[in-house]
């Protein structure tokens, strides 16, 4: 199992899995996706590279989610998957770098629900899974 | 474990737990026993709890009626913070800054426009863009955004969208003067130029609606109710993904100043008032809410269009007032007996100041502020007044709507979009959605009882109640 969402009153809460921080990212960006449409029905006939960085683990997640939310609003970029990442040690915290295919928003997508923002809230990293809830 | 908090009843409809630990002050949950039942099953007290923990609370950490979990404050967060040694956080705020209601008055009457109802929804559809990634009419240049985020509203008048007199019935006429757009970061520009103007998803509709019982007769005509069945219409809204960047923008930013190693909650990152970073957070901050107070005023202006074309006339369609539900701001208060500048925090609370307070527009100041409390789609919405009771009891606040019970998962599992639109249509409530899940998700029984919410809101005198509104016609982002 790559992800799976678990239940919370107000906004969207799931676990992503994997053998590593870069596993795990990964999916927790496909499960983010899904809430809005899913991920697996939507063409990667677009690439886009991705570099942020964290003062640690968490702030790393929070930031390189967040650009998903970015890319969608801004060149209304919708995440297939996550074809490759790189999490390095960088001076005090870590750097991230991924590239992502995807398309663009196209009436062909339907897109169920929105998402406002990325949050802390029982935010978990850890290498084998990571627990996020976003703002819907 | 977590811990487990038990709020002790004070008098009807007042709960109180207790200043112990690292709090610096008691606080206090405004709710009936049964809302409180719901509020206790997730973590609204814990929340609370914490915000009582922070540094330069004034008096006590509040909840409102409909307080359910949110990050770092709860959804129904109030609290006040003295300006020489107290915070702001953007988790007192929240994502959605300046995320509000406006609601319209009109001439028509229920029975005027029921053989004309689809055709206005569907109209508004088309006028109004909503849903996930799709942009605004409006293609705006970084010169013109920079103007939108200084003059709010005002803007939006200046531009042909709407009269001057919308301005007066606007929660700080439209128009925060502290802000800055130097204070905006350019990821926060570049989400904000393709949206104004537009709905979004999730919670956020536009909704017509029939006048369905009127409370108090006298302050209803001064507010534009005269009569049951009156049309009007409720606009909910926000900051779109330019309040969303901005909020986390500064998170980033305080989280790396300040820290949150001292923080129960790191969503609770704050920086001292006066500090640089403290101000430049309030300007962005400000500049987020001109923003979302322009984008409802675009939002009414196309309605009016709507109506227009259909009707015949958009004469009569005035703006009874808009007000926002998620914001910090410098307000003076009573504080045991000595009249001081704070800063209040609303998470999900309307501002609802009582007869005489300055900030009133003039047609309204001796009644007191008009308060709308949104019902969840397909149930009444509140027109209410504020109060002097809620200047003493919640820094002249009150609830801001329903509040969820169930999750999201929970509502979809539970509905399918195409029953809860055939459902809404067994109750004589046309919809109009982008998305069926969206539909299911927003399903009425996901939320709290608004009615209950207002009834506490009514009978502790946060608010008082003075018209019950019901939609005839929903479209939902």
């Amino acid at each position: 199992m790559k992800y799976e969402f678990l239940e919370h009153t107000s906004d969207s809460k799931f676990r992503a899995y994997g053998k590593s921080f870069e596993e795990c990212f990964s999916n927790a960006a496909e499960a983010m996706a899904k809430i809005m449409t899913d991920p697996e029905k939507v063409e990667g006939k677009l690439t886009k590279s991705v570099q942020v960085s964290g003062t640690d683990l968490k702030q790393l997640l929070y930031s390189f989610l967040e650009e998903l939310l970015f890319l969608l609003d801004t060149q209304s970029f919708l995440l297939h998957k996550v074809s490759s990442m790189q999490i390095i040690p960088k001076g005090k915290g870590y750097f991230l770098s991924a590239t992502l295919s995807g398309d663009s928003v196209d009436d062909k997508y339907h897109i169920e629900t929105g998402i406002k923002a990325v949050t802390y809230m029982d935010m978990e990293v850890h290498e084998n899974y990571v627990q996020v809830v976003v703002d819907i | 474990m977590e811990e487990k908090i038990e709020p002790r009843k004070k008098s009807e409809n007042v709960y109180e737990i207790a200043k112990s630990g690292a709090m610096k002050v008691p606080a206090y949950v405004y709710a009936s026993e049964k809302l409180l039942k719901k509020i206790r099953e997730d973590k609204t007290l814990i929340q609370l709890k914490n915000v009582a923990c922070l540094k330069g609370i004034i008096k006590h950490a509040l909840a409102m009626p409909d307080a359910h979990e949110g990050y770092g404050f709860p959804i129904g967060g109030v609290a006040a913070f003295d300006m020489n040694d107290g915070i702001i956080s953007p988790g007192g705020v929240g994502y959605d800054i300046n995320c509000g209601v406006r609601l319209l008055r009109t001439n028509w009457d229920y029975n005027q426009i029921l053989s004309k109802r689809k055709q206005l929804l569907e109209e508004t559809f088309k006028e109004v863009p909503a849903g996930v990634g799709k942009g605004g009419i409006t293609k705006l240049s970084k010169e013109v955004l920079m103007e939108v985020l200084k003059n709010g509203s005002e803007w939006a008048v200046e531009n042909g969208y709407g009269t001057k007199e919308d301005l007066n019935r606007t929660e700080e006429n439209g128009k925060m003067k502290a802000a800055d757009p130097r204070n905006v970061s350019s990821r926060s520009l570049a989400r904000g130029m393709p949206q104004l103007g537009t709905l979004g998803s999730g919670n956020h509709f536009l909704e017509i609606q029939k006048v369905d019982k009127i409370f108090d007769a006298e302050i209803a005509k001064r507010f534009g109710i005269d009569k049951e069945g009156q049309v009007t219409v409720m606009i909910h809204c926000g900051s779109r993904g330019l309040g969303h960047q901005l909020a986390s923008d500064y998170i980033k930013l305080i989280e790396d100043k300040y820290g949150y190693a001292n923080l129960p909650d790191r969503e609770l990152v704050n920086a001292p008032i006066n500090s640089d970073l403290g101000q430049q957070y309030y300007s962005g901050m400000c500049c987020a809410v001109n923003y979302a107070f322009a984008n409802r005023q675009m939002i009414m202006h196309w309605t009016r269009d709507v109506f227009k074309k259909v009707m015949g006339t958009d004469s009569g369609m005035d703006l009874v007032y808009d007000v926002c539900h998620n914001i910090a701001k410098f307000e003076e208060h009573d504080v045991d007996g000595e009249k001081r500048k704070v800063c209040v925090h609303r998470k999900g609370a309307t501002r609802s100041f009582g007869p005489g307070r300055e900030e009133i527009p003039e047609l309204y100041r001796n009644v007191g502020q008009p308060v709308l409390i949104p019902g969840s789609m397909g149930t009444a919405s509140y027109l209410l007044v504020g109060t002097k009771e809620a200047e003493k009891l919640s820094w002249g606040s009150t609830a801001h709507g329903a509040g969820r019970v169930m999750s999201r998962h929970a509502s979809i599992a539970k509905h399918s979009g195409e029953d809860v639109k055939r459902e809404l249509e067994a109750q004589n409530i046309e919809v109009k959605s982008t998305s069926w899940n969206g539909l299911a998700e927003e399903a009425p029984d996901a939320y709290k009882d608004v009615d209950e919410v207002v009834r506490v809101s009514h009978s502790l005198g946060l608010g008082k109640m003075v018209a019950r509104l019901v939609p005839i016609g929903v479209m939902k982002g």
